[in-house]
């Protein structure tokens, strides 16, 4: 479904992205797990279209999409949960939900009966401010928010940052629930254990590169993985 | 909660429409000075609600108001003895959408106090410009405006007050309003989220600049004579964005009341008080900063809460 091949992105003179390639499966969850600094936002950014890469190519159900601007790549059925959320903190719920109908705004009546059949503490919220939600309630807003445009693929960025490890459970539960909707999911995380144990597969992006990858339950088993992330 | 958010909307339409209404039928009955002073009211709440139109939701606080009020009030300089009157008031307000959309499509990627800078900069740059050329090329530094009588001036005002209304309006109901609002709030999660950033935000600059073209096209009219100092008066710029805040800016009658009020002040200060009114001005709007962050809205807003002890709180 998507597929980054040899993907180089600079900032300024600075290298972040070495020659990345991966591949998403519809139907998958997808890992991206690493380090602080190892550019995962960036190969985040770099498929969404907000960094121009310099050099590879990014092609999403057989078509090209590097080079396109973010409102396009949007459009092909792609959507985020930035990190941290981004909800827009002084308009209510429901207004940060039909934000994410953008461009299917005359299905938005659908998409939110969907969302709210989802995530049925959001329709309580609804005339709530964004601001006045808990981190937790944040998290599921900007995730319903992502999927009001009813996206075949969703990008997580971080999902778990910041939040109590009871609703960090909670948010993994909600990207399962969220595959078996039909929607594919790439899942950026620095919270690797949880990140191995929902996904299929991962892969491991250390200072720009690839360096390991494979079924999630053969990652958990390597040396490496136990030895850098899981500190066994 | 939706019927009643419906009803609270039909009430606005038919309060405005009444309003309209009365105000168009103020010539009937009203003395020339009211006219003429009901037009320099207009004038501001068109100025402040064009200018709340794009920098209200998105945060961008554009000094640009005088730089296309200019010219309207120029397109009807110099177009005015060669063609009919709408037809100058078409060409000023096109003139201007032309204009702003070229400088919004270069600067808006400017934020924040860049953005207000170079907005402020611009006035400066074609008021000179334009004194330059004039004294180059004309020879003289001012020039005549056609005469139009004070009826057709308040009509006219009126009828862009209307359409800016209606435009206002539409706007907010749509998705591109909520856009605007998203570009204020968080621009990069607007981007993610597939809003053409870039190209609503020059759009809706340059719209906003049709009304503010349009009132200086026909305000030209009045004041007979004209040279770039009184066209490009940076005190526009100012005026707008102080009346906006004054009335506040999170709803589209905020803008109104400001201006409204405002425009009378100044009326009444000019003539009572003229040595004093500039300080009075600043005064009134120093208050307004520190006791009213919100504006008069959020002073009503206030009220009302404590009137209807809490109940909307949450709403």
């Amino acid at each position: 479904m998507l597929e980054v091949q040899d993907l180089k992105t600079f900032y300024g003179k600075i290298q972040v992205l070495w020659g990345v390639s991966l591949q998403v499966q519809e139907g998958e969850i997808v890992a991206i797990v690493g380090p602080n600094g190892a550019g995962k936002t960036t190969l985040l950014n770099s498929i969404l279209g907000l960094v121009r890469p310099t050099s590879g190519s990014v092609t999403f159900l057989g078509r090209r999409i590097d080079g396109l601007p973010s409102y396009a790549i949007a459009e092909q059925g792609i959507s985020v949960v930035p990190e941290s959320g981004r909800v827009f903190p002084d308009m209510n719920v429901r207004e940060n939900l039909e934000m994410g109908a953008y461009y299917a705004w005359e299905r938005r009546k659908e998409a939110l009966a969907y969302v709210y059949q989802l995530f049925p503490r959001l329709k309580e919220r609804e005339r709530q401010l964004a601001r006045t939600l808990s981190g937790g309630e944040r998290q599921m807003l900007a995730i319903a928010r992502a999927l009001m445009s009813r996206p075949r693929l969703c990008l997580f960025d971080e999902p778990s940052y910041g939040l109590a490890p009871l609703m960090v459970r909670e948010i993994f539960e909600i990207v399962q629930k969220i595959r078996e909707q039909g929607v594919t999911v790439l899942l950026v995380e620095q919270n690797v254990r949880r990140a191995l144990e929902i996904a299929d597969r991962a892969y491991v992006l250390e200072n720009g590169r690839i360096c390991m990858e494979g079924e999630c339950t053969e990652l958990l088993e390597s040396d490496h993985i136990r030895r850098a992330y899981l500190g066994m | 909660m939706n019927t009643r958010k419906n009803l609270r909307q039909i009430w606005l339409l038919g309060l405005t429409l009444i309003f309209l209404a009365l105000l168009a039928t103020l010539p009937l009955y009203a003395p020339t000075y009211t006219i003429i002073l009901m037009t320099s009211i207009l004038m501001y709440i068109v100025l402040t609600m064009s200018w709340a139109l794009f920098s209200a939701p998105t945060g961008y606080i554009s000094l640009a108001p005088a730089a296309f009020f200019g010219i309207g009030i120029y397109t009807s300089a110099i177009l005015g003895t060669r063609l009919p009157l709408p037809a100058v008031i078409l060409a000023g307000s096109l003139i201007s959408f032309c204009l702003a959309l070229l400088i919004g499509a270069l600067t808006l990627r400017l934020r924040g106090i860049y953005f207000a800078m170079f907005t402020f900069g611009l006035v400066e740059l074609i008021k000179n410009f334009w004194l330059w050329y004039e004294i180059q090329f004309t020879g003289t530094r001012g020039r005549f405006v056609i005469f139009v009588d004070n009826t057709t001036i308040y009509y006219v005002m009126l009828i862009i007050l209307a359409l800016l209304l209606l435009v206002t309006y539409l706007i907010r109901r749509s998705r591109f309003g909520l856009a605007l609002r998203g570009i204020g709030e968080c621009e990069e999660a607007a981007a993610h989220i597939g809003v053409h950033v870039n190209a609503l935000k020059t759009a809706t600059f340059a719209i906003s600049a049709i009304f503010m073209g349009a009132a200086g096209a026909i305000m030209a009219t009045r004041w007979t004579y004209v040279d770039p100092y009184v066209a490009f008066n940076p005190l526009y710029s100012f005026m707008s964005v102080l009346m906006a805040i004054f009335g506040g800016i999170g709803q589209p009658y905020g803008p109104i009341l400001g201006a409204a009020i405002f425009a009378y002040l100044e009326e009444i200060l000019i003539t009572r008080f003229p040595y004093y009114y500039m300080l009075i001005f600043g005064i009134v709007l120093i208050v307004t900063v520190l006791y009213l962050p919100e504006g008069l809205i959020g002073l009503v807003a206030n009220i009302r809460k404590r009137v209807a002890g809490g109940q909307d709180a949450l709403a």
